[in-house]
């Protein structure tokens, strides 16, 4: 999809797309902020740097007083740890991992099916009260997922839906729909409907004017919004502690965090899971990183 | 192609705002009609309610002989052309031409013809295979237009469809539609704001008013006799000079001296303006016969024209079309000659002509 969002809804001649040039005066301005962005980047992404290295590093390389930086032996037996279990079968990990991946993209694919129509809807009708309704709807994002995490611990076990891959699906989706109808009104907005109108005067019903016209054109916002929730849901960690147990159903997060603790702590193994982790939706995110931009400027871009 | 009958339409839009109030309208076969109105008034909502696109509150819409108030735009059988054209942008001209027709489910090879003939009449040859964005504005209503003919529609409505284009552009668009229109014998609602638009293009014109029907009539007999202070004050640029006036031995009388001739069976004990058109009036030399003394206040040289506007000493300054070969200098003392002949006359409590 090499289209963004703002090609594929341009309807006037083409908007001057360049962003304006902030122009700063003199060299030494730009000198330091150069040199403030590096102490920045270096901060940020230490962490990471650390973590890379850890999973690289033989454990008595890792505890090694003072650190290496350079110089250990590189090992990739943590890496392997990650995927093969100490009986030489699946590892518990490699589990989670394929858990992550299940409950992250049925959840996705579930608000998404759900939000689009819903956004779509509260774009294009006049509905009761509308600006209250989406009030409500963002209203349910205020709270972090662990202030609501008991009361829903709770109900799952009523309805038995705790320590199952379908409850962590359900409540991601939930929880990332006022999202995607919030971000895919924007987009639909965006959207003139006199498509729509012109599609339903030359002989299409309401919904096929919508698939077949408005559709094509929300792809890119579809796929930034559902960026959004993927990660949102890949790295989810309070639900998912919470209401799942047995290593068959967790996900990646807990099941890291599980690794941490007892008397010995593997902080390679930790390191080189951690990177697993992290890699597919940092590649993911740069794959898409257009739509994710066209996400963040949602509403600067007017018709 | 059929006619459009409106009757006692009203439409309130679920916020409370009333678009329109009540309209009726009696649209020909093969009748260019256009509606035309101030921003606001309500022409797209009764376009739209007659496209079926927004159901109206209350009031019947016939296309032809069916009653259509209950009928999805899709079996209405109407193109519409929208201001902003609305051709997909994801597609060709081309394919932007038979997506309606592919609607229908027509064989390919009529849909073929049927693209061809409506790109040969609408000279689209090279642009066929353009996207919309690859169209300058004129090129893409040229597709839309297109595009609503190759249906073969029982009519076509069309909202202001050449706002978008500069002046030059939108001259020779208004010839290619009238053009059009009389080829085919289409039946054509057009909706504008432009009375220049409304007055060449029209056969006949409504002029709407916050959601009511002020006049319909030929261009001529609205631009003669106007229906009501609210049309004679928007047809026409500048538009007639409303002057308030008394019926006094025989003649209606303005503050300042300027007679005119009464029309026939004016009641004498009403509150009355009469219209009179810029070009109804002359600047003359200060005394030349029958002026009354006149100032000139501003005077703004159009190259074909003058308007000049000028103070008799009535309530308002009026408005005056001359030659640009008659020049008087702003302050100059000048004469003021009324040279049309009966004026048209209102009545200011009911805003209406009275004679
Ligand atoms: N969907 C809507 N909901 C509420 N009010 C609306 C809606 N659409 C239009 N209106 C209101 O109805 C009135 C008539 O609108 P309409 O679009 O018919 O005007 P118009 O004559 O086409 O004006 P213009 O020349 O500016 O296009 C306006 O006051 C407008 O604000
Ligand atoms: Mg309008």
């Amino acid at each position: 999809m090499a289209v963004s969002v703002d090609e594929a809804v341009s309807t006037g001649p083409a908007r001057d797309r360049t962003p304006p040039v902030r122009r700063r005066s003199g060299r030494g301005r730009s000198v330091l902020e150069v040199a403030l962005l590096t102490v920045l980047a270096v901060v940020m992404l230490f962490p990471v740097l650390w973590m890379i290295e850890t999973s690289i590093k033989e454990n008595r390389d890792v505890y090694a007083v003072p650190a290496e930086f350079i110089g250990f032996t590189v090992t990739m037996e943590h890496f392997k740890d990650v995927f093969v279990g100490p009986d030489g079968g699946r590892s518990a990990l490699s589990v989670a991992f394929l858990n992550s991946v299940l409950v992250a993209g049925a959840s996705t694919v579930l608000a998404t099916l759900l939000g689009v129509p819903a956004a779509w809807a509260y774009s294009r009708f006049a509905v009761k009260a509308k600006k209250d309704q989406l009030f409500f709807i963002l209203s349910t994002r205020f709270m972090p997922p662990v202030v609501v995490v008991i009361p829903i611990f709770l109900m799952y076990r009523q309805v038995g839906l705790i320590d199952s891959k379908l409850g962590l699906i359900l409540i991601y989706a939930a929880y990332n729909l006022p999202f995607t109808i919030w971000m895919m009104k924007g987009f639909v907005d965006e959207v003139p409907a006199e498509y729509e109108d012109a599609a339903m005067l030359d002989g299409y019903t309401r919904l096929q004017a919508f698939r077949r016209y408005t559709l094509p054109l929300l792809v890119p916002g579809i796929a930034a919004t559902a960026v959004f929730a993927l990660i949102f849901s890949w790295n989810e960690f309070v639900f998912a502690i919470f209401l799942t147990s047995s290593d068959s159903v967790r996900t990646a997060p807990p099941a890291i965090a599980g690794l941490i603790g007892g008397t010995t702590t593997d902080w390679g193994l930790v390191a080189a899971a951690s990177v697993v982790f992290a890699l597919p939706v940092l590649v993911f995110a740069y794959l898409v990183r257009k739509h994710l931009i066209a996400g963040v400027t949602l509403g600067a871009v007017r018709r | 192609m059929a006619g459009i009958e409106v009757t006692a339409l009203h439409k309130r839009y679920p916020d409370g705002t009333v678009a329109v109030e009540q309209v009726d309208l009696s649209i020909g076969h093969g009748e260019l009609f256009v509606m035309l109105g101030p921003s606001g008034c309500g022409k797209t909502t009764t376009l739209r309610a007659i496209a079926g696109l927004e159901r109206q509150t209350t009031g019947d819409i016939r296309i032809g002989d069916t009653l259509v108030n209950d009928l999805p735009p899709a079996e209405r059988d109407i193109a519409m052309v929208f201001q902003f054209y609305a051709l997909y942008p994801h597609l060709k001209t081309r394919d932007n031409l038979a997506f309606p027709l592919r609607a229908e489910g027509l064989p390919k090879s009529e849909v073929l013809k049927r693209v061809d003939e409506a790109a040969r009449l609408m000279r689209l040859g090279p642009l066929m295979d353009r996207r919309p964005r690859q169209l300058s504005g004129g090129e893409q209503q040229r597709v839309a237009l297109a595009r609503a003919l190759v249906r073969r529609p029982r009519a076509f409505l069309m909202d202001e469809p050449l706002t978008n284009l500069d002046a030059e552009l939108r001259a020779d668009m208004r010839t290619e539609i009238k053009h059009l229109q009389g080829e085919l014998g289409a039946t054509m609602v057009y909706v504008t704001h432009d009375q220049v638009e409304a007055m060449s293009l029209g056969h006949r014109i409504a002029i709407l008013n916050k959601g009511r029907v002020e006049q319909i009539g030929t261009p001529l007999e609205v631009y003669d006799r106007p229906a009501s202070l609210f049309c004679a004050a928007f047809i026409g640029s500048p538009p007639m000079n409303l002057i308030e006036v008394e019926v006094a031995d025989g003649a209606l009388r303005a503050q300042g001296g300027l007679a005119l001739t009464p029309p026939p069976g004016l009641s004498r004990d009403c509150h009355l303006v009469a219209g009179v058109r810029p070009e109804a009036l002359e600047v003359t030399a200060p005394g030349a016969e029958r002026s009354v003394p006149a100032r000139v206040v501003s005077a703004e040289w159009l190259g074909d024209e003058i308007i000049y506007v000028v103070d008799h000493g009535g309530q308002h300054d009026v408005r005056v079309r001359m030659p640009p070969t008659v020049r008087f200098a702003a302050d100059a003392q000048v004469g003021l000659r009324h040279t049309g002949g009966t004026p048209v006359v209102y009545d200011v409590s009911t805003e209406e002509l009275v004679a």
